[in-house]
Formats: structure tokens, C-alpha cells, sequence
């Protein structure tokens, strides 16, 4: 064997370089031929690579969202989700014709809550048909299970939504690196780890998903691409309110393609059928009604419906006139005149009353600083606050660099589609800055023009390698006088050591794109996947402590209080306490009441005998606060305190928040302002706390949450007593005594 | 203070209490007033029997009574031992024992064995069978118990049973509300004499208190002594039949009251090896009410004293092996649970998510499963389950219990047998993959304590084919799902054949066969071409010219055959419109391929005629050198136009 490859050595020098490496002697040869013929032509070989990767990125969203099951448990996170849950719970015990029809008298006492008609259904119905879908293969499976898995389930199916959208707009490499990057981005999984049964852990592929198809739509012109966008927009419709960024990014998309002269009759007709099917679709979504006629959020898209029509009819009288100077003529008179009847209906239908004005909602997002004067329920929520650039360098970390990158490539390439994702880029940044939540909506489109960003370039450079080293291959195996001569010719054509800095570029974004799947993988593991309703520290001896108090005060009070008992607490823990505790809220996270949140607000910060009053009338059987106190839980009802006594001073104006602070300074220590030290929230909280020590070498009553000795350690409660708190203080909860005989 | 039955029924509340000396005036006030209630009622139902005048029975004789109760738990346990003596002429077979009525409403458990004298070990006794029965002519308010004896009691000849009667929720907590801070008071009701058809020569009667214990109050008869924590009643001697005098023992219990108001049982046997144990416990806290504030501080500082009657943990002994162990409730998992395994056993100690105060209600699950061949055995071509009926939790009241054992699918002739009576029935239940759902037994029984802890047997026949039916039954999900895509992938669902876009589509679909034809060509060339180069190798180390050239024939024929296949395809490229784009392509590689094709016969005639004339090798070279350069280049070109064209 050696003399026989030393023999093909020898010969290669007359054979030529070709055969040096496919076959050192004849035996070899016949086989290589046999392989040759088993081996998978390119284009199914690169078929066979994009579909094992996108199996295995779509296997990987799916896995890497599971650390909260294998941290904790399968249990639902959050706040909102568990409200989700109860929906659908209800949904797949009692149907969907009593689901839609579900007035619940367990949230919002007195007043109630029509679910069926303040709902978005999509995620519950979605949970439900899977539900049922594994049900009917005969697999025993509990509803909780498919909600917690519900949103890695979607995650999934967004990497390939990804996959599909980016090789609509620059080719299926870059399809595969946003598969690929949005399958781990911490800002979508933020949202969508199992068990955060929440609206956006759907709506996100919805909204991919109805973009997708909208572009696609537009590239090809096809009634088919529309209808079905339509239907995605529908699906988004049911699912979350943030389908109100659809119908007005794709008009004001519309509207810069008329502008930038791309106005076609494949725009024509994908924006018509998907508008006009798309309404009506939504309309069927009671919660949406007939919002997409009569509401401000939505006018633009009519608008841009209207502004179609005239530009088609533009175009056919400028077909039938043949002369330009009429036509300027004629269009300057369409125009003004088009215009001068929409604004005259707008302002006739604002007027009358009949479209109603933009909510604070969509004003807050317009104008950061609107909510926090205006609407402080909205600023007190923590997810609605402005972005810190912390957070976006947490959530998107290299995306933040690429991003430009990306948006460089797609103006190089400008096509109806890159124009379309430079414009739900920006646009959706801007919102991402306004909100943090929003950074959820603009994660697809970051990391598709990141894909791009990325996708471009190493096609670049593997081009640029892979070219060289052709050259260099067969320029080796040559005549050293051949050789001189086609190195010669190599270095005209490029710049030295331009292989080497390529290789070291590839290498360079192989690091940078390494270190984001272990940031995003710490992050994930870290940050976004604790339930948040199970807290875990660890001890003095490294060991894994639970505060599982939140579970074990609401057990209690599904277990120990009469069925009709009414719980009051702050808005935050309405949602918890139906779905665990199984008791009539008065407020809760749906915060569709101000002036109910207020009256509790105001309760809480009232002075006990006034909030007796309030909570008589209120029927209030149990109050709920939340304390961290004892275990530095730094996210309890005191810290929330001031968002109360604004929201209830806002509607109340017997509530002042100057009166809580002390020289603006907000503090519950012996310094506090007198009426802080003996509102019920005070006491609530720090009842029976003064003889408690919690720290080893501190007063008793020093607070942990807060780091200070409390101001008020003799609490006495008068209309109130201690019904329960939990073993580390966390949840505390108090019965309203019956009031005291006349006699 | 020996009454005759009949005629003592005023004398109750009269019966003199010795009170313990009590700080609180008014808490004294109101237990008296309790107390009063109580006799009053006792009273009543004492004259509802004596309304009736007391027929003698047979002529049995008890000679001696010795009745314990023990109230350390929260459970009555009276064990009684009865010498009976016949002194009649007619051969007895049965034993009756009576109880009031609101004695057997709580009677959960009931043996009667008998004694057979001091040396021989207890367990040997196996126990008697008892029945319900009804005595004719009997007082009212009295519910009758007859014990069968192995053999009729011949006369004059004597035997010792010992019967055992468990009560539950037999201890009415007094007061009945209690602070967080207040130990726990109970009250206990018996009567000082056997209660029996029959004369009592001899008895006595001892009350076993918790360990320790706080006595408020206990009714002072005759002969009674207190010692530790005994109360002792008697001896009494000769006591006619339906002797009856009403005693009353307050006393602290902080034991743990609790009681499971419903305990549902599943035990579901898999043949793959498992039996999957789920046990639902719906508890409260039997004892006195807490009422007022809880307070958390007091309780962490000190659990003993404040909140003394409040139980925070449980135990379960599980069956050795069991594993998977889980303790969860409707919102999740609980956290605060300790498993310790040994060979013999496992024990579970699980803690409620809060400290169990009277009253207090909670609910939780608990699952394992174990090995199923220590559950499971088989006798004449019948499988048999032999499980454990009670609940692996110790002095535990249940209420209700319901025991459900869950079949595997497709099991037949199910018969289950019970140490005791149970109500029974059979349901279905459907899990993972079942087609008709897999029978499952019920069986329910009200009152249930730590005595039932007896095995009970589940007879079915179970073929075991039908285990492959499940795996089976996925492979061919699978299968078909698979067949179902091959067959979308191979199917043409267009609804409009003769449509311009179809038709488009089906034009394209062909061209791209040719084009792969042609590809398929132009690499069978390429293959030839790597022969003809192979061949020269050969040349150059064997110098054999002849096989050279013969491969040089085989290899002209068979290009010249692919350039004739060649044709048509290119003909065809060249008429179809969908081609245009990509003609210029084939069209150049076409070229480049016969260029190639050119050079390398012409290298290769060249170095065949160089062999022939025996030039030297650094010759030969010399002259092919331009041509391989040239040959390299080309073959680099077809193979980026292959990869172009893909």
C-alpha cells in the first residue's frame, strides 16, 4: 500500500494536480465513483442543512425557555398570566358559547366584568385548541400544562416565521441567522419562557407572522399572499392590543411607498384586501368592535385605504387623458380636493363624537412624558416606564451594533420589502425607547436586519476566503513558473493579506456571535426565568431558600375564608388572588376603573376609621397587603405606596401626596410625616412589627426591605385584626370586624 | 351509686363534679352552663331507653369486665375484656354487644378476638365476625353488635374475648372556640359500668389521659382514683344488665386533630412495571375553633405555646420503594416536604403550606409509585393486586374515604375482596392513549381509621399481548402521519389544471429536468474525463500503451454517445420560453465542457504517442504542461458553471 501511494506520488507530477487528492491509486478510484453517486447533489445537500438547522433552532427556542420548569416547577408566572389561565380554564370546562357570554362577578365588586366582551381571546382559544387537539389523540394531559408550554410552543413557530420572512427580504441565509437569533434574544424570551401564559408570548408570532405575510403579499402581487395576511392580522386582532401597531405601521408603510413613487398595482391590491378583510375580520373581536370605523388609532389606515383609491384613479385618468399638462391640471384638483373631504369628514366625525379621540394609551406612546402627568396608572406600572439603555443592551446586546449594520445593508438594497423592515425598525425602536414592554415588539425586526447585517457580511467574507483559496489550491500544485504568474495576476486583483483580515473578521463575528448565545443563554437562566410568584434566594450556606409565601397566603385564603369573602388589596394581586385564592377582588390587573383603583387607593391611604368607612362600603371582608419588611423584599406595597396615594389623589382630592412626604423625601422611619405613619397601609403593614427583630445587631422593627428602624411601632388596629401572615411576613392579610353593636 | 338501669335517669345531673380549681370566674361560669346542657341532653336519651322495660337475656354471665380507653389521640380506643360464662343449660353462640346510639354513629372499628389465657401471643387470634343485629324487644336508642363464636358456649363453660371499638370524633372540644393562645380542652362521655345485656359480676374501667396532663374536670363516683395520667373506675361488683352511669372527662388534647373529610385513593397499575399511588386529602382541623386574631409573631416565637393545638406537619409511611414522590395542591407544588428512605420503609413528612389551627381547612395531593411486582401476583390464570387500604398517614380521621384502582385497558372478570364491608362500584377512566378506557373499581367507606390499614385484593385477568397495543398504536400514528406527507409531497392538488400559472409551473418543473440532465451529463463527462487522466497514470507506472489506448476507445465512444443524448436536451432548452434565463448558461457550460473535452484528448494522445516513442518523462511533462494548465483552468470553469446553474 505505502509503495503504491508513494508510486501516485511520484506520478502526480506528470497526471496533473486533479487526481492528487480523489484518488491516490486505482482501487480508491472505483470507490470514490461509487460515493459520488450516493452523495446529495448541492441543492439538496443545502436543502438537507437549512431544514436540519431550522429543526434544530426550533427545537432550541423551544428548550431554552424551559429553565423556569426544571428551576421551579410547571406553574404559571406573573400577574396577568394567571388571569389567562382562569379564562381558559373556564373556556375548557364550560365551551366557547359561555365563555364568551362570561360575566364574572368575582373580579370588580360591585360592578363585575363582562370577560367575554373585555377580552382578547386569541391566547385563550389557542391554549384551548391545542388542549383539545391532544385531548382528542388520546393524550391525558392538564390545561395547565398546555398554557405553560403555550408560549414556548409559539416561540418555536416564530424562528421559522423568522426564517420565511427573512428570506423574503434579503435570502434564506439571513433567513436562517434571524431563526436563529430571535430564537434566544432575551428580549422576546423575556415574554414567552414557559409558564408566562401571557397575550405577547402569542402575539409576537401573530405580528411576525402578518407582516410576513404582508410583504409577501406586496412582492408578489398575489390575492392569495393578502387574504392570508388578512387572517394573520386577524389572529393578532384576537390576540393582543398591540395589533393597533399593525394597522397604523403598514398605512404609514403604504403611505412612504406612494411617497417614494413604488406605488404598484401588487400594493394595490395587498393593501386593499388585506385592509378591507382585515377590518372586517376584527370586527368580529367584541373587545375591538367597531374601533377600526370610529376610533382615532385606526383613521390613518382609512386614510390610506381612501388615498389608494385616488391614486388608482389618478392613474387610470392619466392613462385615458395622454396629456401631462391636463393632468397636472386635474391632479392638483384631485388632490386639494381628496384632502380638503377627509379632513372635513375627520373633523366632522371627532366633532359629532362619532370617532373618538386617541386614548392616553396611544398618547403615552407617542409622548413619553404624557402618562406620568396625566394618566399615573399607566406611569405607575413598571413595565411602561422609558427604556434604560441598560435594559437594551441586556436585551439585545450585540443586536444593538448590528441593528445600524443591517439598516446600512437593507438602504444599499432598497426594495419594497427592506423598505418595509427599515420602517418597522425604526419605528418600533422608537416605541421600544418609549416603553420597556415595547422592546418585545421591536426584538423580530432587530434581529431580522441584524440577521441581514450579519447573513451580508459573512457571505462576504466566506466569498472573499473561499475565492483565494481556489486560487491558491490550484496555484500550489502548479509549475513554479505558472505559479509566479497567476500569483501576479492574484495580487492585481486584491488587496494583501486580504484572505487573512477576512479569516480573522469570520472569526472575529463567530466570537462576537458566541458570546451572544451565552449572554442570552445567562440571561434567560438568570433574569427572566424566576415565576416571579416563588421567590428564591440563597441561604448563608450557598444553599437554595423558597419564599413561597404569595401561594401560601392565597391557599389560605381559598381554603379558610367564607366562598363569598371580598378581598381588597392593590390592583396588582387581583388577577393571583381569583385565579389561586378563588375570592371576589375589588380591583384587579385589568385596570378598565379608575376611579374604583382610586377608591382603593384611597382607602389605603386614608386613616383607619376613614377606610373603614370606604371598605364598608365596599364590602370588604379581608385586606390584603403585601410586605417586605422581614425578608428585604423590596417590591411590596409600601415602595407601591405613593403610586396609591397618587392614583387615589387623583380622583380624590382629599388625598394629597405632599402629606406623605416630608420635605419630598418619601420615608417611613421616625422622620415620616405624621399622616404616613398612621395611614392603613402603614399599618397594615407594619402591625406587630416593632417587637419583631429581623436582623441580628439592629433595633426591632428595622426594616430590611428599606434599611430603616420604622417611625410607628405601636400599631393598634381598631376596626381591623391580623386573620393571617405568611411565615416570612411577605403576604399579610386582616379581616374587617363586623361593625360593633349599637347597644 | 349502683342504679338499676330503669330507674336512675334523674340522678344524672345530680352526679357530683369535682372541679379543678379555675382562675377565670366567668370561664367557669360558662362551662358549668355547658355541662348542664349536656346532662339535660343526656337525660333525654337515657329516658327514651327507659321507657321500655328490660327483658332478661340469655343467660350469660360477664365475670369480669376490664375496659381501657385510651384517649391520648384524638381517636377513642376502648379495649375491652370480657370474660363470659354461661350458666344456662342451652349451648350460645353469640355474644351481643350493645352501644348508644351516639356511640355507633362514631364507631369506625369494631374486633372481637378471643383470649386464650395469658402465655399465648395475641396474634394468633384471628378475629371473630361480627354483625349488625336487632334484638327483639330491646330498649331503643341502642344500636346491637353480635359477636359469633367459634363454637357454642356449652354450659357452665367460661371464655375470654377481647374486643376492640375505635371511636372517631368521639372528643367534643370544650370550649368549643379557643384564641390562638389557649390550649385545647376535650370532653369524653362513656358510662361508668359496662354497658351489656347481661349481668356483670366484676368490672372496671380505665381512662389513659395524654401523658402529662391537664385534668379541668372528671365525674367522681365511687372508687375513683386518679393516678398520672389514669383515671381508674371500680372494681364494682354485681351490676344488673343495662347498668348505666354517665361519666364525664374534661381534659387537654393538643394532640393533632386532624381529619380528612375526603380522601380519594388512586392507585393505578401499569404492567410496564409501575403502580402509580394518587392520594387527594381534603383536611381540617377537627378540634376546638380558633377564633380572634392569628398572629404570625407570637406563633414564630413560640409555635408551642401560641398555637399549641395548631399541627404543622404530617407523616406518611409510604411502602419501601416507593419513589417519585410528590406533594403538591390545586396551585402548585408545595415545597416544605422531607423524605427519608430506608430499606423498610419510606417516610414522608410533609407540612401544609400554613399551621393547621382548628377549624382550619386544607387540601393537598400526594403521589409515588412503587414496584409493581411487590403489589402485584397472580394465581390460577388470575392477577390479584394486594394493597394497603387505609391512608399512610398515622392517627388520621377519614370521613369519607374513596379508594379507586385503576385497571389496566382491556382488563376482564374483575372481582375485588375486602376485609370489611365497603360500598363498591365501577367506573371508567381514560388516560394516555386509551380507546375505551380502562375500568376502574371504587370502593367507599365512611369512618375510616388506622385499624383498616388491611389488605385488600383486586382480581382480573389481563392479557398481555395488550400491552404492545399502546406502542403500537403510536408507531402507526407515526407511520401514517408519514405516509400522509409522502403522499401531499407526491400528490397534485391543483384545483385548475388548465390555468396560465399551473401551466407555467408544470413548463418549469420541466425544464429543470433537463437542465438536471444536462448536469447529469456534463458530470458523467467529467467522470470519463478523470478515467482518461487515471489511465495516464497508469501509463506513467506500468507503461503499458495498449490498455491505455483501450480505454481511450471506450472512453470516445461513450462521449460521443452523451453529446448525442446531449442534443435534444439543449434543442429543448433553446424552444421552451422559461428557459431563456438560464440558456446562456448551459449554453457556455456546454462549450467549456467540449473545450475541456478537446484538451484532454489532445494531452492525451500526445502523452500516449510520447510513450510510444519512448521520450523521457521530463519531457513529456514539458510538452503536456501548457496543456494541463489550460485543461485546470477549464475543468475549475465547468465546475463553477455546475455550481451555477444549481
Amino acid at each position: 500500500m505505502q509503495g503504491k501511494v508513494e508510486g501516485g506520488v511520484k506520478s502526480s507530477s506528470q497526471c496533473g494536480l486533479k487526481s492528487d487528492l480523489s484518488s491516490n491509486n486505482t482501487s480508491f478510484f472505483s470507490s470514490s465513483l461509487s460515493l459520488k453517486s450516493l452523495k446529495l447533489k448541492t441543492k439538496q445537500q443545502a436543502l438537507l442543512i437549512r431544514v436540519t438547522i431550522l429543526g434544530l433552532v426550533y427545537v432550541l427556542a423551544f428548550i431554552s425557555r424551559l429553565f423556569s420548569v426544571l428551576r421551579y416547577e410547571s406553574m404559571i408566572h406573573e400577574f396577568d398570566p394567571y388571569f389567562n389561565y382562569r379564562t381558559t380554564l373556564f373556556l375548557t370546562e364550560k365551551g366557547f358559547y359561555e365563555f364568551w357570554n362570561w360575566f364574572d362577578s368575582e373580579s370588580w365588586y360591585p360592578l363585575g366584568r363582562i370577560i367575554g366582551g373585555t377580552l382578547y381571546p386569541g391566547l385563550m382559544v389557542t391554549a384551548a385548541l391545542i388542549y383539545w387537539a391532544i385531548k382528542f389523540l388520546r393524550f391525558s394531559v392538564h390545561i395547565r400544562e398546555v398554557c405553560v408550554l403555550t408560549a414556548p410552543f409559539f416561540a418555536s413557530n416564530t424562528t421559522i416565521v423568522a426564517y420565511l420572512f427573512g428570506k423574503e427580504l434579503w435570502d434564506s441565509g439571513a433567513g436562517l441567522v434571524a431563526a436563529a437569533l430571535i430564537a434566544i434574544c432575551p428580549g422576546y424570551i423575556s415574554r414567552s419562557v414557559a409558564g408566562s401564559y401571557d397575550n405577547e408570548g402569542v402575539a409576537i408570532f401573530a405580528l411576525l407572522l402578518t407582516f410576513y405575510l404582508f410583504v409577501k403579499a406586496v412582492n408578489t402581487g398575489s390575492l392569495a399572499w393578502a387574504l392570508a395576511s388578512a387572517f394573520g392580522y386577524f389572529y393578532m386582532v384576537s390576540a393582543w392590543g398591540g395589533y393597533v401597531f399593525i394597522i397604523n405601521l403598514i398605512p404609514l408603510y403604504v403611505l412612504v411607498l406612494l411617497i417614494t413613487g413604488r406605488y404598484s398595482m401588487r400594493l394595490y391590491i395587498a393593501y386593499n384586501c388585506m385592509y378591507v378583510l382585515g377590518m372586517l375580520l376584527a370586527m368580529q373581536i367584541r373587545f375591538v368592535g367597531f374601533q377600526h370605523v370610529q376610533s382615532g388609532e385606526h383613521m390613518a389606515a382609512m386614510g390610506v385605504f381612501f388615498l389608494m383609491q385616488v391614486f388608482y384613479f389618478l392613474d387610470w385618468v392619466k392613462h385615458l387623458l395622454n396629456d401631462p399638462k391636463l393632468f397636472q391640471a386635474f391632479l392638483r384638483i384631485t388632490v386639494t380636493f381628496a384632502v380638503g373631504v377627509g379632513a372635513v369628514a375627520l373633523g366632522v366625525g371627532t366633532a359629532s363624537g362619532y370617532i373618538s379621540p386617541w386614548t392616553g394609551r396611544f398618547y403615552s406612546l407617542l409622548d413619553p412624558t404624557y402618562a406620568k402627568d396625566h394618566i399615573p396608572i399607566i406611569a405607575s406600572v413598571s413595565e411602561h416606564q422609558p427604556t434604560a439603555w441598560s435594559s437594551f443592551m441586556f436585551d439585545f446586546h450585540i443586536l444593538l451594533f448590528l441593528f445600524p449594520a443591517g439598516l446600512y445593508f437593507c438602504f444599499k438594497k432598497l426594495s419594497d420589502a427592506t423598505i418595509f423592515i427599515v420602517m418597522y425598525g425604526l419605528t418600533s425602536m422608537y416605541f421600544a425607547g418609549v416603553m420597556v414592554r415595547l422592546i418585545l415588539v421591536a426584538t423580530p425586526a432587530v434581529c431580522l436586519i441584524s440577521a441581514i447585517a450579519v447573513s451580508a457580511t459573512i457571505k462576504n467574507l466566506t466569498q472573499l476566503v473561499r475565492a483565494k483559496s481556489k486560487v491558491a489550491h490550484s496555484g500550489a500544485g502548479k509549475g513554479t513558473s505558472s505559479a509566479k504568474a497567476s500569483s501576479k495576476a492574484s495580487l492585481d486583483q486584491s488587496l494583501p493579506f486580504q484572505r487573512n483580515s477576512a479569516i480573522a473578521l469570520l472569526l472575529g463575528a463567530f466570537y462576537l456571535l458566541s458570546r451572544y448565545a451565552t449572554h442570552c443563554t445567562w440571561v434567560t437562566s438568570e433574569a427572566y426565568s424566576s415565576p416571579s410568584i416563588v421567590l428564591a434566594a440563597r441561604g448563608a450556606h450557598g444553599n437554595r431558600v423558597i419564599f413561597d409565601d404569595y401561594r401560601e397566603a392565597y391557599f389560605w385564603l381559598r381554603q379558610n375564608t367564607p366562598p363569598d369573602a371580598k378581598v381588597m388589596s392593590w390592583w396588582d394581586y387581583g388577577y393571583q388572588i381569583t385565579a389561586m385564592g378563588n375570592r371576589t377582588v375589588i380591583v384587579d390587573n385589568n385596570t378598565w376603573n379608575n376611579t374604583h383603583i382610586a377608591t382603593v387607593g384611597r382607602a389605603m391611604s386614608s386613616y383607619e376609621d376613614e377606610a373603614y368607612e370606604i371598605m364598608r362600603s365596599l364590602d370588604v371582608d379581608y385586606v390584603l397587603v403585601v410586605f417586605g419588611g422581614v425578608t428585604g423584599y423590596s417590591s411590596d406595597d409600601i415602595n407601591k405606596f405613593l403610586w396609591m396615594v397618587r392614583i387615589g389623589g387623583g380622583v380624590f382630592p382629599v388625598i394629597k401626596e405632599p402629606d406623605y412626604l416630608v420635605n419630598g423625601e418619601y420615608r417611613v422611619d421616625k422622620g415620616a410625616a405624621p399622616k404616613m405613619l398612621n395611614c392603613l397601609m402603614y399599618k397594615l403593614s407594619y402591625y406587630r412589627f416593632g417587637e419583631l427583630t429581623t436582623e441580628y445587631g439592629k433595633p426591632p422593627g428595622y426594616d430590611r426591605a428599606r434599611g430603616v428602624e420604622i417611625g410607628n411601632k405601636d400599631v393598634k388596629l381598631e376596626y381591623l385584626e391580623e386573620a393571617f401572615t405568611t411565615s416570612n411576613w411577605i403576604v399579610r392579610i386582616y379581616k374587617v370586624k363586623p361593625p360593633n353593636n349599637r347597644w | 351509686m349502683s342504679v338499676i338501669y330503669p330507674f336512675y335517669c334523674h340522678i344524672i345531673s345530680e352526679v357530683p363534679v369535682t372541679a379543678l380549681p379555675d382562675s377565670n370566674p366567668r370561664a367557669e361560669r360558662e362551662r358549668e352552663r355547658e355541662r348542664e346542657e349536656m346532662g339535660i341532653r343526656f337525660d333525654l336519651f337515657i329516658l327514651s331507653i327507659a321507657l321500655l322495660s328490660a327483658p332478661c337475656l340469655s343467660d350469660l354471665v360477664l365475670s369480669k369486665v376490664d375496659r381501657r380507653v385510651d384517649l391520648t389521640s384524638q381517636i377513642v380506643r376502648i379495649t375491652s375484656t370480657l370474660k363470659v360464662e354461661n350458666l344456662g343449660t342451652d349451648p350460645v353462640s353469640e355474644v351481643l354487644l350493645p352501644f348508644p346510639e351516639h356511640q355507633a354513629k362514631n364507631l369506625a372499628y369494631l374486633a372481637a378476638t378471643i383470649n386464650e389465657g395469658k402465655g399465648k401471643a395475641k396474634s394468633s387470634a384471628a378475629s371473630l365476625p361480627i354483625e349488625v343485629a336487632h334484638p327483639k324487644e330491646m330498649p331503643p336508642g341502642l344500636i346491637w353488635y353480635s359477636v359469633s363464636l367459634p363454637k357454642g358456649l356449652g354450659k357452665g363453660e367460661r371464655l375470654t374475648l377481647d374486643v376492640l371499638a375505635v371511636f372517631t370524633h368521639a372528643l367534643r372540644p370544650f370550649p368549643e372556640k379557643i384564641s390562638q393562645a389557649e390550649n385545647q380542652f376535650v370532653v369524653f362521655q362513656d358510662s361508668a359500668y359496662y354497658l351489656s345485656p347481661y349481668a356483670v359480676k366484676v368490672q372496671s374501667l380505665s381512662v389513659k389521659l395524654p401523658s402529662d396532663p391537664k385534668l379541668e374536670s372528671y365525674t367522681k363516683i365511687e372508687n375513683t382514683v386518679v393516678s398520672g395520667s389514669e383515671i381508674k373506675y371500680g372494681p364494682y361488683e354485681n351490676q344488673p344488665p343495662f347498668s348505666y352511669s354517665s361519666i364525664i372527662v374534661h381534659f387537654e388534647n393538643n394532640q393533632p386533630f386532624a381529619v380528612a373529610q375526603e380522601l380519594v385513593r388512586e392507585i393505578e397499575i401499569s404492567h410496564w412495571g409501575n403502580v402509580q399511588v394518587t392520594e387527594h386529602y381534603n383536611l381540617f382541623h377537627g378540634g376546638a375553633q380558633s377564633m380572634g386574631e392569628f398572629s404570625r409573631l407570637d406563633y414564630q416565637a413560640r409555635p408551642h405555646v401560641r398555637g399549641a393545638s395548631a399541627f404543622r406537619h404530617l407523616v406518611a409511611k409510604l411502602p419501601p420503594r416507593a419513589h417519585s414522590v410528590y406533594y403538591r395542591d390545586e396551585i402548585g407544588n408545595i415545597s416544605t416536604s422531607h423524605l427519608w428512605v430506608d430499606s423498610k420503609k419510606t417516610q414522608l413528612e410533609i407540612e401544609p403550606r400554613y399551621p393547621i389551627f382548628g377549624g382550619w381547612k386544607t387540601s393537598f395531593t400526594i403521589g409515588y409509585g412503587l414496584p409493581l411486582k411487590d403489589f402485584l401476583f397472580q394465581t390460577e390464570g388470575k392477577r390479584f393486586l394486594n394493597f394497603s387500604f387505609g391512608c399512610p398517614i398515622n392517627d388520621l380521621v377519614i370521613d369519607n374515604l374513596i379508594l379507586k384502582v385503576v385497571l389496566p385497558e382491556g382488563s376482564r372478570d374483575i372481582s375485588v375482596s375486602v376485609p370489611f364491608s365497603v360500598k363498591q362500584w365501577h367506573e371508567t377512566k381514560f388516560s394516555h392513549l386509551d380507546m375505551v378506557g380502562r375500568p376502574v373499581v371504587v370502593l367507599e367507606k365512611m369512618n375510616v381509621v388506622q385499624e383498616h390499614n388491611q389488605h385488600f385484593q383486586v382480581y382480573y385477568k389481563f392479557n398481555n399481548l395488550s400491552l404492545l397495543r399502546e406502542p403500537l398504536m403510536l408507531i402507526s400514528g407515526f407511520f401514517f402521519l408519514f405516509v400522509a406527507c409522502i403522499v401531499y409531497m407526491h400528490a397534485d392538488l391543483t384545483i385548475s389544471k388548465s390555468s396560465a400559472s399551473y401551466l407555467a409551473k408544470l413548463q418549469w418543473d420541466e425544464v429543470q429536468t433537463a437542465i438536471q440532465q444536462v448536469q447529469n451529463i456534463i458530470n458523467r463527462c467529467l467522470t470519463i474525463h478523470d478515467r482518461l487522466e487515471a489511465s495516464l497514470r497508469d501509463l506513467s507506472r506500468t507503461g503499458d500503451v495498449q490498455a491505455c489506448k483501450a480505454t481511450r476507445k471506450a472512453a470516445d465512444s461513450s462521449l460521443k454517445e452523451l453529446s448525442k443524448e446531449l442534443k435534444p436536451l439543449v434543442a429543448f432548452l433553446h424552444s421552451s420560453p422559461q428557459a431563456a434565463q438560464i440558456l446562456p448558461k448551459v449554453e457556455e457550460l456546454v462549450v467549456k465542457e467540449r473545450e475541456l473535452q478537446e484538451k484532454l484528448m489532445s494531452k492525451h494522445s500526445t502523452v500516449v504517442d510520447s510513450y510510444e516513442k519512448k521520450t523521457g518523462g521530463r519531457e513529456i511533462e514539458n510538452r503536456v504542461a501548457l496543456i494541463q494548465q489550460k485543461l485546470t483552468a477549464l475543468r475549475q470553469e465547468v465546475e463553477d458553471q455546475l455550481e451555477a446553474i444549481d
